[in-house]
């Protein structure tokens, strides 16, 4: 993101004295320019200019050589003779490259440097040094510390004593800020400096305007040849270039311009490529330098041709796409036939400046935001340019910047500007549309005033011409292609008058009906769980395949056939889950290799379900409705997500203490939360043994029913899973479909039952059954049975509560023993109606599975 | 014919029911031992040897059969009162040992109260779930009603609905992870896991048209890694307001009242400028937050904005006619803000040491 020196903000825009860059920081983020960071002075203290009075090399034992020199750095600063006279500092320098006279930078003690490097007197090699004699790279100017800094050699001239902090611009303090997508404006000086200028109401010079327009002689043959614009949008619609003859390209840029392009986070590398640099960060156009001997007119932009690539500046071989736009040259008369840069995003190597470069073509363009992002999306090149490009260019400023770059070129490297001059010039200006003017106070409820939106609008460069009553015609300005209808010029009005007088008014809302009865059942579900000692975790809903085979699931599970990320964190876990139970086993392993004994965990959340044959989803522009079929297409696209709820029982759940061991959860408690959840959202669940459902154990899982339909499964879990996932022998775990399980329940208030107040009755009924009959099956007999007596419905409740099985009931048979609580609405059971109960339900269970009564 | 010995060794006489002397000294004996009695068992033994069948009294009664008929009147008297005498005194007596006993019993049973007694501990919910539950309280109170919508989600509902232009670098700005076409081929599926709720205001839009006032709290996804403050899997609540004549103005009261419920009186917001696709004006929101560690300050909460007209459209609704405002704030940061939470890892990793940490009401 940009970074903003305030020396360079100032030569746009009038900065009050001793601003800071957190007062910067306050002002612009009133108008929307967020701070990112604020990057600190590089040196503080005392850094001044001196002169070399003495030079006295003395070698050392060690092989060096150090020079003990005497440096004027002022009266002021020089240091106090024991004679009470002044003069010049005594300071050790291990650098030769430099002589009496030589005006030198020097860091005086009570400096810091980068690092943080203090500078204090010392003593060395049998001296006391008071101060360093500086390089480039510690004051953190450059990577340069083949010796110490010469002013002359930087061009630069100052009096001793000078402060060195401001004249190498080493004081300066950089705002970093963050631009949001719609204000590609802002990625340079002269952006920031107008928004400074909005916040604060300081002069602002538009260092672009006005934009030259005199007739110049045709220059570099260029021509536009986008035969496939995207959207219609022509991929180019300006081209400006200017020859520069004679140029030192190669030599090094001058020293404020290095340290500027340093403080906006660039490296400096040559005259030629840091003017176009320094010029695109100033104004906001990227440009490019070309060697002109290595560019053979007519220069074409066009779009690629299929299997063509192209070798970019970083040395990567990219094959091209027919949507990438492309300028190239026609050397040999071959037209268009050699490509020299991917339009707005970067250049080919062949045709950059280098050291023999002499003559320089300048180039700025003005290309397709659209074009621009694609390419540089496809080949993941994301540019200083592209960035710029895809967020929108000014169209009026390509002439502007070239100017601005030859000028660097005549004054830095003595180069000769031609006087013919390329610009192709296809631009449409920005259209134009109408405000009701009413609009700003109408959608931000501040009443602006007519005059007033005027003002703002005005303010940020728009054109406004009267329209009809109460309303104004306005035409953005080119630097602002984000302002395109009327509520992009009602956010100007607000931010620019302060979104601080916007007023703070609670809407009332029509009356609710609150949650729905589905958010109730879920909560109450959630926290009948956390009753039955369950804790509830979230987890993240990635897996891998591996995690699926640590389930147990057979190939064949459709669980296993989950949908894929195209770019998963993690290549291991490209999945969704297609089961709570997958992420539920990793989380409780977590918790037991973190030393938990005992690990009752629940989570609710979505499974991913596959949607194997739907085609992809349409893809549908914004703004304008989907047609019905469209959404149904959309709709169909989207793979089922069902909510789950699925816990885990590891260790105990009743934990060891002063009244004994404790208790370890069994399957038992696993069947018990998973039907106190369907019993809590009103759903009688119907349990059956269930023998093959991963990762549960065959014998010890329970099928949870309703109505037929399967809602989830719950018991012990495999021993091999159970081992898998380090967890303690015997863990059990229930996996509910709980939009299923919501979808079955019963939405009819509850109707409730009279309490009867005659006497109970209680009958006990111990019948031997064969042993592979589910107990289940045997209650749902009894209930049945004692239903149908001659003494009507007067079962109040039956409670299996002993099952025997041994020599008094045979072998492959059991007793299962039933307590019945019997009691009629009306009148008290006689004697002969409990027994006719009794023996109903013996007949029943009788008819059902040769059941008798136990002796 | 045995005896039970009196107490105190005296030797117990058999006075006829005539001998009035006789009479009052056995009446005298058994009212000293009923006195002494130390317990409910000596009152037995008590009540026993004094009204019993054998007891002297016993004795004089039966002996009045034998009496001349003269005499029986007085002797009856006699004997009659003497046992009303032993009666009475064994009743008050057994009052006032059972009450003796009663309360050593009480005494003898005292346990250490101290001792655990968190023998079916309960659990505890996750507190981001507890969060979210109690943003929507926030919102139905309000008048607002809470809204869903599936996680993996089309990219039309994440982005296109919501104004973000294909080629716009608002798109590229989500992190998103997309998911691979069904049949493995590197066609685009046009589906993602949904970067914000927002598509859920869509969804509400063309579900249940305007006016509408919705908060959507849920699972969001961004293809940033596990550290300190980033999830790839997090939570957010967004709110969508859609009515005749809603400005920026109900947007920052809404803001405002929301602040206050989860942060108490002295919070409120302001907004800054920004820019979403799918607002117009955009804002980002501060919270004025009073405990923030080294004294009260503004701290980034949330986005927000006038939603877009284009959103409108793509959702049916004229914004000639409609306005209305969106927000959204993260669940992790409100939950690590009003809990100190200093780590993100705590809040995801599923350890239950975090969970439980949450018992009470928050």
């Amino acid at each position: 993101m940009p970074r903003v020196p305030l020396s360079w903000l100032g030569e746009h825009v009038e900065l009050p004295a001793g601003l800071t860059a957190e007062q910067l920081a306050a002002d612009l983020v009133r108008v929307g320019l967020e701070e990112e960071a604020i990057h600190g002075a590089a040196v503080t203290g005392p850094l001044v200019v001196g002169r070399v009075v003495e030079r006295t090399p003395e070698p050392q034992k060690n092989g060096k050589t150090i020079n003990w020199c005497r440096v004027d750095v002022g009266e002021e600063h020089n240091e106090t003779r024991e004679d009470g006279s002044r003069g010049p500092r005594g300071i050790v320098c291990g650098a030769h490259n430099f002589d009496v006279g030589d005006h030198v930078v020097v860091a005086l003690p009570g400096a810091v440097l980068p690092g943080p490097f203090p500078i204090a007197s010392r003593k060395t090699y049998g001296h006391v040094s008071d101060g360093m004699i500086c390089s480039q790279r510690e004051l953190g100017l450059g990577d340069d510390h083949a010796g110490i800094i010469v002013l002359a050699d930087l061009g630069l001239d100052a009096p001793v004593g000078t402060d060195a902090l401001e004249l190498l611009g080493l004081g300066d303090e950089v705002l970093e800020i963050n631009v949001t997508p719609d204000r590609g404006y802002c990625f340079s000086m002269r952006g920031v400096a107008r928004e400074f200028a909005h916040s604060t109401g300081a002069a602002f010079t538009d260092p672009a305007l006005p934009e030259p327009t005199d007739e110049r002689p045709a220059g570099f043959g260029v021509e536009l040849d986008d035969e496939a614009p995207i959207h219609g949008v022509p991929g180019v619609d300006r081209f400006v270039a200017q020859v520069v003859r004679g140029v030192r390209a190669d030599v090094p840029s001058p020293a404020w311009l290095q340290r500027r392009l340093q403080q906006a986070g660039m490296r400096a590398i040559s005259l030629a490529v840091d003017a176009t640099n320094y010029v695109m960060l100033d104004l906001g156009q990227p440009l490019h330098a070309y060697d002109l001997d290595r560019v053979a007119e007519p220069i074409v932009v066009r779009r690629a041709v299929p299997g063509e690539s192209i070798r970019t500046l970083d040395d990567q071989v990219r094959t091209l796409d027919p949507q990438d736009l492309l300028v190239t040259d026609s050397p040999a008369g071959a037209r268009a036939s050699r490509i020299i840069g991917l339009a707005g995003v970067m250049g080919g190597g062949d045709s950059e400046v280098g050291p023999q470069t002499t003559d320089v073509l300048v180039e700025a363009a003005h290309w397709d935001p659209v074009t621009v992002a694609r390419t540089a999306r496809r080949h993941k090149l994301p540019s200083e340019a592209a960035k710029r490009y895809e967020r929108g260019v000014d169209p009026r400023l390509p002439r502007v910047a070239v100017q601005a770059v030859v000028d660097l070129l005549v004054e830095y490297g003595g180069g000769v500007p031609d006087d013919a001059l390329t610009d192709v010039d296809r631009t449409v200006a920005p259209a134009s549309f109408v405000l009701d003017l009413d609009l700003p106070a109408r959608l931000v409820g501040v009443p602006y005033a007519h005059d007033e939106v005027r003002e703002v609008l005005t303010a940020i460069g728009c054109t406004l011409e009267d329209g009809a009553a109460g309303t104004v015609v306005v035409t953005p300005p080119s630097w602002r292609p984000d302002l395109a209808v009327p509520v992009d010029l009602v956010e100007e009005i607000a931010r620019l008058r302060g979104y601080d007088a916007i007023p703070s008014i609670v809407p009332p809302a029509p009356a609710g009906l609150g949650l729905t009865w589905e958010q109730r059942a879920r909560r109450a579900a959630a926290e009948a769980l956390v009753g039955a000692g369950l804790v509830e975790v979230l987890s993240y809903p990635f897996v891998g395949a591996d995690q699926l085979d640590a389930l147990g699931l057979p190939d064949d599970d459709e669980r296993r056939r989950a949908v894929r990320l195209a770019n998963p964190l993690s290549d291991a876990q490209p999945l969704m889950r297609t089961d709570l139970l997958v992420t539920l086993l990793d989380t409780a392993r977590r918790n037991v290799g973190r030393g938990a004994s005992d690990v009752c965990v629940f989570e609710v959340g979505l499974v991913t379900l596959p949607n194997v044959d739907a085609p992809p989803a349409p893809s549908l522009p914004g703004a304008v409705r989907p047609s019905p079929d469209e959404l149904a297409a959309i709709e169909a696209a989207v793979p089922p997500q069902p909510r789950h709820v699925a816990g885990l029982l590891a260790g105990r759940l009743e934990p060891a203490g002063v009244w004994g061991p404790g208790r370890r959860a069994d399957h038992r408690d696993a069947i018990a939360a998973a039907l106190l959840v369907a019993r809590v959202v009103g759903v009688d669940a119907e349990v059956s043994a269930e023998r093959e459902r991963a990762p549960f154990h065959p014998g010890r899982t329970a099928r949870l029913t309703v109505a037929g339909h399967v809602v989830g499964y719950a018991g012990e879990l495999h021993p091999n899973v159970v081992a898998a996932h380090d967890l303690p022998p015997r863990s059990a775990a229930f996996d509910l479909d709980l939009d299923a399980l919501l979808a079955a329940a019963p939405r009819d208030a509850h109707q409730a039952r009279a309490i009867s107040t005659f006497p109970v009755a209680k009958e006990d009924v111990a019948l031997v059954v064969p042993s592979d009959v589910p107990a289940a099956d045997v209650l749902a007999a009894v209930r049945v049975g004692a239903a149908a007596s001659t003494a009507g419905d007067v079962v109040e409740d039956v409670r299996l509560f002993d099952v025997y099985e041994g020599e008094q009931v045979g072998p492959g048979h059991r007793s299962l023993a039933f307590a019945l609580r019997l009691r009629a609405a009306d009148r008290t059971l006689t004697a002969d109606e409990t027994a006719a109960v009794r023996e109903a339900v013996v007949a029943e269970a009788a008819r059902r599975f040769g059941a008798t009564l136990r002796a | 014919m045995s005896q039970t010995p009196a107490p105190d060794g005296a030797t117990p006489s058999h006075p006829s029911p005539l001998d009035e002397p006789g009479i009052t000294a056995v009446v005298e004996a058994a009212l000293v031992q009923i006195a002494g009695a130390g317990d409910l068992d000596e009152l037995k033994s008590a009540r026993i040897a004094h009204t019993g069948e054998r007891s002297a009294l016993a004795l004089a009664n039966r002996a009045i059969g034998g009496l001349a008929p003269a005499d029986k009147g007085a002797a009856g008297r006699l004997v009659g009162q003497a046992r009303a005498a032993i009666t009475g005194a064994i009743a008050e007596r057994q009052v006032v040992l059972e009450a003796e006993r009663d309360a050593r019993v009480l005494v003898e049973e005292t346990l250490d109260v101290t001792l655990p007694v968190d023998r079916h501990p309960r659990g505890a919910r996750h507190p981001l779930q507890t969060l979210q539950e109690r943003v929507a309280d926030v919102f139905v109170a309000m008048g607002w009603e809470i809204a869903e919508g599936p996680e993996l989600e089309a990219e039309w509902f994440n982005f296109d609905a919501l104004n973000f232009g294909v080629d716009h670098p608002a798109r590229q700005m989500q992190d998103t992870f997309y998911v691979a076409s069904p049949d493995g081929s590197d066609e685009p599926s046009n589906l993602v896991l949904r970067t914000h709720t927002s598509p859920v205001q869509a969804r509400s839009l063309l579900e249940r048209g305007v006016p509408v006032y919705i908060a959507c709290p849920g699972k969001v996804f961004r293809t940033d890694e596990l550290d300190a403050t980033h999830t790839p899997v997090f939570h957010q609540v967004e709110g969508l307001a859609i009515d005749r004549g809603l400005t920026m103005a109900h947007l920052k009261g809404t803001l405002d009242h929301f602040a206050k419920a989860m942060f108490g009186p002295d919070a409120r917001t302001r907004l800054r400028p920004s820019y979403f696709p799918f607002t117009e004006p955009s804002a980002e929101m501060d919270l004025w937050f009073p405990q923030k560690k080294g004294g009260p300050g503004w701290i980034e909460w949330g986005g927000c904005g006038m939603v877009n007209p284009n959103v409108l459209r793509a959702c049916g609704v004229d914004p000639e006619e409609y306005s209305g405002f969106a927000f959204g704030m993260g669940i992790e940061r409100t939950l690590m803000l009003r809990h100190g939470i200093g780590l993100m890892h705590d809040m995801v990793e599923g350890d239950v040491r975090f969970s439980t940490q949450f018992q009470a009401v928050i």
